[in-house]
């Protein structure tokens, strides 16, 4: 009789295992208890999340491939394969094993989807940097994706990184991975033809991350525990040799499927192949390779030790594939086959310690959450400026703003990462997307991460459509079509029903914005039971969106080129400042209603700078995003540090009669550092004004000529008034030195 | 001439030198896995950069004995061409072919950025197209290029011409504010001593295309096949 405190401690209710004897009609064996505890925790099962995840939109502009373990697009013939995937619970565990194994994770979906890896991103949000424990927690996470991501050689090109007291004792890391494969080549994570060979290929198992998805994954954190031995340890020497290897089998053409042993390890990679062809899997244990002496079934079945992968090989042609991993010095076992009956069967020294039908473990049980919308949010989204003290002195506003660490420079992190290995890196990390060539045609993909927390907190439904509007718009000033999503949905407990009205609210928005913009999510990852003692973070839905560049020649870079041209405002200013980085970080006040957000005016602004940029007309193209209209133009001044260009701005935008209609303010601090969304700054020659100004015309998209390039400073005038005027350098200085100085403090 | 670009197990910058020689200097090429034990007639070898054997031990210090790095010190003490780029350069270091060690960067952090050098030398087989003093803008990635060795070693290299490139800034100026990873005497790049086995730090393959930020690094592989084209 299995004790309920021995399912429990496996993360496993009591309604759960009532349905666990009604599946097997008998008591589990502590294998099979394993087994199922790992598969129907949410991190494998999503038994929580799933019944919302359907409503997210499969089609778009291009062909979509939707795998078992990644997505993709097709463009002319190639597949552009990538994810994104939370590594949140062992990174603040353990900061640089838990961000170096979230990166190995998810660079193991992409190339056994058969794609060679050509970029990472990160996505990380942390507790302000005072904490020192937040300040540890950075240097580890950063460590632990340089010294992964750089052995291996793909290069991490962009992410963002965010600070907010929501993430104090609950960090995030949301690891993304784009990878390149001819369709044709393309594998998939299933099991399939009776009698032939399950191969073990990779490390050998050890008794590391026994219980990482179900126990630490699938849970809050609470005061005083020791996870540490459920985060796995991460060896990237071992995956470049696994991807090198791995490309080379399936360029065989005997693998039939092919999995990653991520999280739940054995049991979820042998179960989900199984279930995903419609077969059956014999599995004999000791012929697993260890590296732990005296390990119980149950261990290896848990075991989450990294750089190991299950394979499902045609009968007779075993050696082929074992030569190729030998040759990188990789083991390559048979250690089952695939049967008919549709069941997992795991023997161990011959006898069968468990054996359960494999849709039984895949198709976890679906909950219907009870949701509830927070009553203190009413509250939060009043905003009353009156009470709000206009700023004396702007200049002071944006040198602060620039200095905020989420808004200043983090060349510190990305200089670590190896951003330009395999030589596709076209837009390097420090510009509103990266973007990187396809060699062997004209085209490049452009990529971005994007979401304001702060936003979705105020506000999900919105909060989350602007995540999707924002990593568009970024994608879009470097010249790209957006394409496809990847979402990672970080939330708070599911179980209770504030953190579940969030969640559900967001993937509403998330659906809603990539309905009308047409494009579909193919991959993505969602993240439950972000909490600590002190609460739960902010509803996260990072977004990942890769977008097409037809013509590489015409990508972008956001900061300006020369003086003496023309700098053209896409969009409306409304003078919002509800959720603004402005309010957090000079009122200290998280308040108000998060921007509006109009999707077509959105669509209409991006299509227009696309165009423009496009027909070569301009210079630079910047999103205007956290720190609002003067933030952005300080940007576009000093981020090329080679080339710092001055601007005067004497014709600030002021909000239309339709935003002064729904009592947006006028103020100077929210003309300047308001946050509306759908606004793109252009720079470009002076003959070309006409040209986008027709352009804009003619997509009914607000243009706004307000200012040119040149001189040694920043300079925003406001009729007569000067509100803004700050030196090149001083800005560049604040800018470029806040966060290290920050971090080693 | 045919041109070989070693591959040890955790190389990672193979493809990129494979793809730089074919697609852009438009020469033969070819890959020579570590475990071969001849170089099979070659006129160049590229011992590329990544993280053979993960770097797990000091850098380098694996991968030199591969069986293939016998018939590389071979070919090099016969005065065939042979160029060590990070990881490359690192493991010339281990195998002895040039001179000096490897220390972790001052800051000890990994260091991935475009920088300047200085061409001190332009009259070597990997050089000879670059102008007198030529301020090449190429990018580093590594967490161990602080170079070092004895004040008579520095001082054999200074009379010997053998110091390639320095760490400068834009207009060539060599001081230790533009040293990026605390090298001795900004050393970015060496020879040995007969001027046929170049060392660097510095990437020249993720330079040699003008779409990558900076095309300057072509010149070192457009000097090769110039100066094999004369022999």
């Amino acid at each position: 009789m299995v004790k309920p405190n021995v399912y429990r401690s496996l993360g496993l209710n009591d309604e759960e295992y009532t349905k666990i004897l009604g599946i097997l009609g008998r008591e589990p064996t502590p294998t099979e208890l394993a087994m199922f505890s790992v598969e129907w925790s949410e991190h494998c099962g999503y038994p929580r999340s799933r019944n919302w995840l359907k409503l997210l939109p499969k089609k778009g502009k291009y062909e979509t491939l939707i795998g078992e373990d990644s997505g993709g697009i097709i463009v002319d013939g190639l597949a552009i394969v990538f994810k994104m995937e939370s590594h949140n619970h062992p990174s603040q565990v353990e900061p640089k094993q838990g961000a170096a194994t979230g990166v190995g994770g998810i660079i193991r979906d992409i190339f056994t989807a058969g794609a060679r890896p050509i970029a990472s991103l990160d996505s990380l949000r942390f507790g302000p940097l005072s904490e020192p424990y937040n300040r540890y927690l950075l240097r580890g996470v950063v460590d632990g994706i340089q010294f992964y991501g750089n052995c291996l050689g793909v290069p991490t090109v962009g992410g963002e990184i965010y600070f907010d007291e929501s993430y104090n004792g609950n960090c995030l890391v949301n690891a993304m991975s784009i990878g390149v494969a001819k369709k044709e080549n393309l594998a998939r994570a299933r099991a399939k033809g009776v009698g032939n060979s399950i191969m073990y290929v990779g490390s050998s198992t050890g008794k590391d991350g026994i219980g990482g998805c179900s126990v630490l994954a699938s849970h809050e954190f609470k005061e005083g525990e020791e996870k540490r031995p459920t985060v796995q340890i991460g060896d990237p020497f071992t995956e470049k040799c696994l991807i090198e290897a791995t490309l080379e089998a399936l360029a065989t053409g005997h693998v039939v499927g092919i999995k990653d042993m991520g999280a739940a390890g054995l049991t979820c990679s042998s179960s989900e192949m199984a279930s995903a062809g419609n077969v059956g899997i014999d599995l004999e244990l000791e012929r697993v390779p260890r590296r732990e002496a005296n390990m119980e079934a149950w261990e290896v079945m848990m075991s989450e030790s990294q750089e190991r992968m299950l394979v499902c090989v045609k009968k007779g042609k075993e050696k082929e594939i074992e030569r190729i991993f030998q040759k990188w010095d990789l083991n390559a076992v048979v250690i089952g086959k695939v049967t008919k009956d549709g069941l997992v069967r795991v023997k161990d020294k011959g006898k069968v310690v468990a054996q359960i039908k494999a849709r039984a473990l895949t198709e976890a049980p679906i909950y219907d959450m009870p949701y509830q919308k927070p009553d203190y949010l009413d509250e939060i989204n009043k905003l009353d400026l009156n009470k709000i003290p206009e700023p004396k002195d702007c200049n002071d506003v944006l040198l602060k703003l620039l200095a905020a660490p989420s808004l200043a420079n983090k060349a510190w992190v990305y200089q670590q990462y190896d951003h330009m290995v395999q030589t596709n890196t076209v837009v390097l990390p420090g510009s509103d997307a990266a973007v990187l060539r396809l060699k062997g045609t004209k085209k490049a993909v452009a990529a971005t991460t994007d979401c304001n927390s702060r936003y979705c907190f105020l506000n999900p439904y919105r909060g989350a459509q602007i995540a999707v509007a924002e990593a568009a718009r970024n994608l879009v000033c470097s010249g790209a079509q957006p394409a496809a999503v990847t979402d990672c949905l970080n939330f708070g407990n599911p179980e209770k029903p504030d953190r579940f009205w969030q969640f559900k609210n967001c993937v509403e928005g998330i659906t809603a914005a990539c309905k009308f913009f047409n494009i579909p999510v193919v991959s993505g990852n969602v993240s439950f039971y972000n909490e600590s003692p002190k609460g739960s973070i902010n509803p996260t839905p990072t977004i990942g969106m890769i977008g097409i560049v037809e013509d590489v020649s015409k990508v972008i870079t956001q900061y300006f080129k020369q003086k003496g041209e023309i700098i053209i405002l896409l969009g409306i200013s409304r003078g919002e400042l509800g959720g603004s980085e402005y309010l957090r970080q000079i009122q200290h006040q998280v308040k108000g209603d998060c921007p509006d957000l109009d999707l077509r005016l959105e669509q209409a602004v991006q299509q227009a700078a696309l165009k423009a940029i496009t027909k070569g007309l301009v210079s630079s193209s910047h999103d205007c995003s956290e720190g609002g209209l003067a933030v952005a133009l300080a940007e576009c001044c000093i981020s090329n540090k080679e080339n710092l260009i001055g601007a005067l701005i004497d014709d600030l935008p002021r909000p239309s009669v339709e935003a002064k209609a729904l009592n947006y303010s006028t103020r100077k601090d929210a003309l300047l550092f308001g946050e509306s969304q759908s606004r793109i700054i252009l720079s470009c020659p002076k003959k070309h004004v006409f040209v986008i100004k027709d352009i804009a015309a003619k997509l009914k998209v607000p243009f706004q000529a307000i200012g040119k390039t040149g001189g040694q400073s920043l300079k925003i005038l406001d009729g007569k008034k000067t509100l803004i005027n700050l030196p090149l350098e001083k800005m560049a200085q604040k800018w470029t030195n806040s966060l290290q100085s920050l971090i080693t403090a | 001439m045919k041109f070989g670009v070693v591959v040890f197990p955790g190389s990672n910058c193979d493809m990129d030198c494979f793809h730089v020689v074919k697609n852009v200097l438009r020469q033969p090429v070819k890959y020579i896995w570590h475990k071969e034990t001849t170089l099979d007639g070659v006129d160049c070898v590229i011992i590329p950069g990544g993280f053979s054997y993960g770097d797990y031990l000091r850098c380098g210090a694996i991968a030199r004995f591969s069986p293939l790095m016998n018939a590389v010190v071979d070919f090099a003490k016969a005065g065939g061409l042979v160029i060590g780029i990070c990881n490359g350069f690192q493991i010339l270091l281990e195998s002895g072919l040039l001179p000096g060690a490897m220390l972790r960067n001052t800051n000890l952090h990994f260091i991935c950025k475009y920088v300047y050098v200085k061409t001190e030398n332009s009259k070597t087989a990997f050089t000879n197209l670059c102008k007198k003093n030529q301020v090449l803008k190429i990018p580093i990635a590594h967490n161990e290029g602080n170079y070092f060795i004895d004040q008579e070693g520095l001082r054999m290299l200074e009379r010997n011409r053998q110091i390639v490139f320095r760490y400068c800034n834009q207009t060539g100026l060599v001081d230790k504010k533009f040293n990026p990873n605390g090298a001795l005497a900004n050393i970015a790049g060496i020879t040995n001593r007969g001027g046929n086995v170049l060392g660097m730090m510095p990437h020249p393959e993720r330079s040699s295309e003008g779409q990558l930020g900076s095309a300057d690094g072509f010149l070192l592989f457009h000097s090769i096949k110039k100066w094999l084209e004369n022999k």
